[in-house]
């Protein structure tokens, strides 16, 4: 059941230097799916996040988002075009109650950043928007708390709720489970499972079990190259796979 | 501990308590310093939304103060020698209208925070500060070397402008005009904080790539916010000016940039009522302190240490609780 292609990344380069960090990547989301990107440390895979969310900027190559070339556009216009990232280490606006943090979603996404005059607190549709982005990550209950006496796994789902006031098309996903308990990852898991269905996730994960417990399809990114490209079963059988990347890690 | 909205009532109501007094005691000269620490608060309150809501160190807003303060002089100066600021390609006279002075500084500070903001906005850290500090002292060592506006002596302007229904040269009507300018001010600002806009600016400050993330153009925010911040100093100048009734380059230099963000320091970073508390501060300790020795500004300084060290959300914080500005 192959979806629509939602984002398309086609042959980015990038080299710093004499290191190529992207050497001709194409990969592809589709619709409905968890398309889980992996590859040892210093594989390129934040350069390649960085690159589709556009914080960097690619030698040659193109990105397309909702079957529209995206290449040039910045930041904030992938996030308004309903790109939605959340990063590896939080990024939240640490003074902020856990709903300001998600009226700030709403805000960019409404692109109603000059409006200068009515309260944004009180602005029914902003909160509407935010409240339910926390509801669905189950942080209604902090809602005035702030958000840097969250815990670990609290910010990180704050960053999904922030995610979601986005109106997503898709998301791009930097380690969501990093430091997480089991327990919390678990949690996680469930929760993305669920999540693809509104707007399918790439993700870039070091949790192998989480990766194989949830991904529809597996990129393996070795030395700013794509290895290959397959559903869990044939990457965990792929030869190349094993010697590059799951060899490493039975011999640790 | 107050709630923060007691405390600012209570600046509020003290910078306003003083003048009353000063008046029912026959002593002018206190409700010019009340009203210097009025105008010099509108300044404060000006930068303090770029530096604290939006975490834009600007040591250049002297630049934003002296184009108000040079608006009043020019316009003025013309008005009082009868004589044209220019004739052709169409003719405009100069006027001793507040109304009129205001709006020139206004848009002509407002104009060049837009130049200033747009080039050094498209850096960060210390050299932003350095770029805002250098467009500063070029406009200062400019007015000194412009002899058709006084160069370095500046202009003296003989009798206050004028605005419709008051005599501005009685002290007190004067004073009670400054303060409800700053009152618009507080007000107005206020409510830019609380909007969407606030929220985003200093969300951006918090953390700038989440604001980009949520798809917001930080540098279109910051340009704007700079703009503003530049337009509200740019009318304390004209103020400042009116109140002295002489225009200096000495309202261009740097010592004015960091006396602006001293006011802001001693009063609370990004607290709406800050730096009234902190310019209150400043006019009564120069006050004071001045009149004990030339050498006021080491008291100054240590004072300003103790509070970066010890106090570091400055009077209000330290007088006030932190409050949840939404409901659970």
């Amino acid at each position: 059941m192959p979806g629509e292609v939602i984002l398309d990344v086609r042959d980015l380069h990038k080299s710093f230097g004499a290191l190529k960090a992207s050497d001709g990547i194409s990969l592809n989301l589709r619709a409905g799916e968890i398309h889980a990107l992996i590859g040892p440390n210093g594989a390129g895979k934040s350069t390649l996040i960085k690159q589709i969310a556009g914080g960097l900027k690619p030698d040659r190559g193109a990105v397309h988002f909702m079957g529209r070339d995206v290449s040039a556009l910045s930041v904030a216009q992938r996030a308004h075009a309903g790109l939605a990232r959340t990063f590896q280490i939080s990024a939240l606006a640490m003074e902020y109650t856990v709903m300001e943090n998600a009226v700030l979603g709403a805000i960019g996404q409404s692109g109603r950043t000059f409006g200068f005059f009515r309260p944004a607190m009180k602005d029914r549709a902003l909160l509407d928007s935010a409240a339910a982005a926390l509801e669905r990550v189950g942080l209604t209950e902090h809602a005035s708390t702030i958000t840097s006496e969250l815990s670990h796994g609290q910010r990180r789902q704050l960053e999904v709720a922030v995610a979601l006031t986005l109106a997503p098309k898709a998301f791009l996903m930097d380690e969501p489970m990093a430091g997480m308990g089991a327990e919390g990852s678990r949690e996680l898991t469930g929760f993305l499972q669920d999540l693809k269905h509104q707007a399918p996730i790439l993700l870039v994960e070091h949790d192998m079990d989480a990766v194989f417990a949830l991904a529809d399809r597996i990129s393996v990114l070795v030395y700013g190259k794509i290895i290959a490209t397959g559903s869990v079963d044939e990457i965990r059988s792929n030869a190349d796979v094993k010697t590059a990347y799951l060899g490493e890690e039975d011999a640790a | 501990m107050l709630p923060e909205r007691m405390i600012n009532l209570l600046i509020l109501g003290l910078l306003l308590a003083v003048p009353l007094v000063a008046l029912a005691m026959d002593e002018p000269f206190i409700i010019t310093l009340a009203t210097k620490a009025a105008v010099l608060a509108v300044a404060g309150v000006g930068l303090n939304l770029a530096l604290g809501q939006g975490g834009l160190v600007s040591f250049g807003h002297a630049a934003y103060f002296g184009v108000g303060g040079y608006a009043m002089g020019i316009l003025a100066s013309h008005a009082q020698s009868y004589t044209p600021l220019m004739e052709a390609p169409f003719l405009i006279e100069g006027t001793k209208s507040m109304l009129v002075i205001w709006l020139v500084a206004i848009v002509a500070s407002a104009l060049v925070a837009l130049l200033v903001g747009a080039l050094s906005l498209r850096t960060s850290g210390v050299y932003f500060i350095m770029v805002t500090l250098a467009f500063g002292q070029m406009l200062y060592y400019f007015a000194i070397s412009w002899p058709a506006y006084g160069g370095e002596d500046g202009l003296s302007i003989y009798v206050r402008n004028g605005f419709p229904g008051l005599n501005t040269l009685d002290p007190i009507q004067f004073f009670g005009l400054c303060f409800a300018v700053l009152l618009i001010v507080l007000f107005a600002v206020n409510l830019l904080n609380k909007s969407p806009f606030g929220l985003a600016l200093n969300g951006a400050h918090q953390n700038e790539e989440r604001a980009r993330t949520v798809g917001i153009n930080v540098y279109r925010l910051r340009l704007t916010a700079f703009v503003i911040s530049g337009a509200i100093t740019g009318l304390a100048g004209a103020l400042f000016a009116d109140l002295n009734r002489f225009v200096s380059p000495t309202m261009f230099s740097w010592q004015t940039s960091g006396e602006i963000m001293v006011f802001i320091i001693l009063g609370g970073v990004a607290r709406l009522c800050g730096p009234v508390a902190g310019a209150a501060v400043y006019i009564l300790l120069e006050h004071v302190l001045g009149g004990l020795s030339e050498y006021w500004h080491i008291y100054l300084g240590a004072i300003l240490l103790f509070v970066v060290l010890f106090a570091k959300g400055g009077l209000v914080g330290g007088l006030s609780r932190r409050e949840v500005r939404h409901a659970g």
